[in-house]
């Protein structure tokens, strides 16, 4: 079925089966292997992508259903080839991540969040990253990397990413 | 994890909808995907025919209705928990909200969806089924309105019409006088599924008596189920009273047992959370203005 999305603000079209979560169209199709498959059934949030400014878990989307919406992967926050967005950055900076593997659907709540909102408190880090699973950090790194994000970006006036609507995360 | 194959339609009115759905026996309703998609990836559901309504205008968003809060099957619950609408006349359900599942989820997942599905953790379904909302289906030519009471039937079980597809879930305004809700849950992590939830709405009249009182339990027996309180009314609904009426109005509450969470705990959870729902209702309808 030919589906039409927009993917890190480049307009493709994809021929795949109705049956193809966003996840594997995203991975196997367009070759963005930065989202990343945990569960595969809404557990984790290893693959949370922006759709339309949201933060969704491409698991639970089918590829069809994106069509002639906007989707932006972790390969679509840096602002070139090699660099890293601040909130990536923070993840470093804090040890944010150990194993890696839940990280880009962190990074992408965290922007979803820090689009709407550019000083949460701890508790709405937290509620922002609740649908996340970490296996590694134990989080406390996570929400430290947030917040350190927030504040720069405040510093810098500059805002993650503008969202429409939408909900933190 | 990848679902088995399917054929799928993104009808853009409710007529095509309903079309769709009568064409083939094992056809589906598809929203935001938030349970069904899990479903189809386990191979727990096998449908033919994926129907997708999330684009269909008419099937999405929240108005006013004479003494109802009309909230279309489609809308986004994200969406939902924003309505001012909602946080005005619909206090009970606005408290409900934030409890499902998560940010990402409630993007997705839709307030007719969690309903459909009749899952007995539900938050949306416990706050309708608390207030009596009522749950319309369009069956073909023919509109059904279920009460929650008799359209749950057990997990995951629903009278829902083969072939139907849900379009509104009606929710009675707050009363007038001093009114005040409270829902509480427990769950292993934050908005995940509860083992016990409790959702309270109580109704004071200018002296401070209790002239209304709802309480309903989810996530503890097959259903969520409206349980009698009326032993608040006519009362002030102090601490005491509340401990009496619970104990009385769950003594032979359903519980189930499983691997989360025992029927013992999920009985003395539900009680412990039902006097909180309902002490925050109280505290709430006392400090508001008639
Ligand atoms: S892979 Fe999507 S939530 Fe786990
Ligand atoms: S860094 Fe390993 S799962 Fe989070």
């Amino acid at each position: 079925m030919k589906t039409e999305l927009t993917v890190n603000g480049r307009a493709v079209t994809v021929d795949v089966e109705p049956r193809m979560t966003l996840l594997d169209c995203l991975r196997d199709e367009l070759d963005l292997k930065g989202t990343h498959a945990g569960c595969e059934h809404g557990v984790c949030g290893a693959c949370t992508v922006m759709v339309d400014g949201r933060a969704v878990r491409s698991c639970l989307m089918l590829a069809v259903q994106g069509d002639g919406l906007d989707i932006r992967t972790i390969e679509g926050f840096a602002p070139d080839a090699g660099e890293l967005s601040v909130v990536q950055d923070a993840f470093c900076e804090t040890h944010g991540l150990q194993c890696g593997y839940c990280t880009p659907g962190m990074i992408v709540a965290a922007h979803a969040l820090l689009s709407h909102n550019d000083e949460p408190s701890d508790e709405e880090i937290r509620d922002a990253i609740s649908g996340n699973i970490c296996r590694c950090t134990g989080y406390g790194q996570i929400v430290e990397a947030i917040r350190l994000a927030a504040e720069r970006m405040r510093q810098s006036n500059t805002r993650a990413f503008e969202a429409e609507g939408g909900e933190s995360a | 994890m990848k679902p088995a194959p399917f054929s799928y339609v993104r009808p853009s009115s409710l007529d095509e909808a309903c079309a769709a759905l009568a064409s083939e026996e094992d056809a589906r309703v598809l929203a935001g995907g938030q349970t069904l998609m899990p479903m189809l990836a386990m191979r727990l559901s096998r449908p033919t025919l994926l129907v997708d309504i999330t684009r269909i205008a008419e099937l999405i968003g929240i108005e006013e209705q004479g003494s109802s809060i009309v909230v279309r099957a489609a809308t986004v619950q994200a969406y939902a928990l924003r309505s001012e609408l909602i946080a005005r006349e619909v206090p009970l359900l606005a408290k409900a909200l934030p409890n499902v599942g998560h940010p990402p989820t409630r993007n997705r997942g839709t307030v007719g969806g969690s309903v459909a599905h009749g899952d007995p953790s539900a938050e949306i379904s416990l706050a309708a089924t608390v207030l009596e909302a009522g749950i319309v289906f369009r069956d073909g030519e023919d509109e059904t309105s279920f009460l929650p009471e008799e359209f749950f039937i057990g997990p995951t079980v629903t009278m829902a019409p083969m072939g139907g597809c849900l379009t509104r879930i009606v929710f009675p305004k707050k009363p007038s006088g001093r009114v005040g809700t409270g829902f509480h849950e427990v769950a292993s992590r934050r908005s995940d599924y509860a083992f016990a939830s409790a959702a309270a709405q109580l109704v004071f009249d200018e002296d401070g008596t209790c002239s209304e009182a709802r309480l309903g339990i989810g996530s503890v027996g097959d259903v969520p189920v409206k349980v009698d309180v009326d032993g608040l009314v006519g009362g002030a609904a102090d601490d005491a009273a509340i401990r009496d009426v619970v104990a009385e109005a769950l003594r032979d509450l359903e519980a189930v047992d499983d691997l989360h969470a025992t029927a013992s705990y999920r009985r003395r959870a539900a009680a412990a959370l039902a006097e909180r729902a309902l002490r925050e209702a109280r505290d709430e309808a006392l400090e508001s203005r008639p």
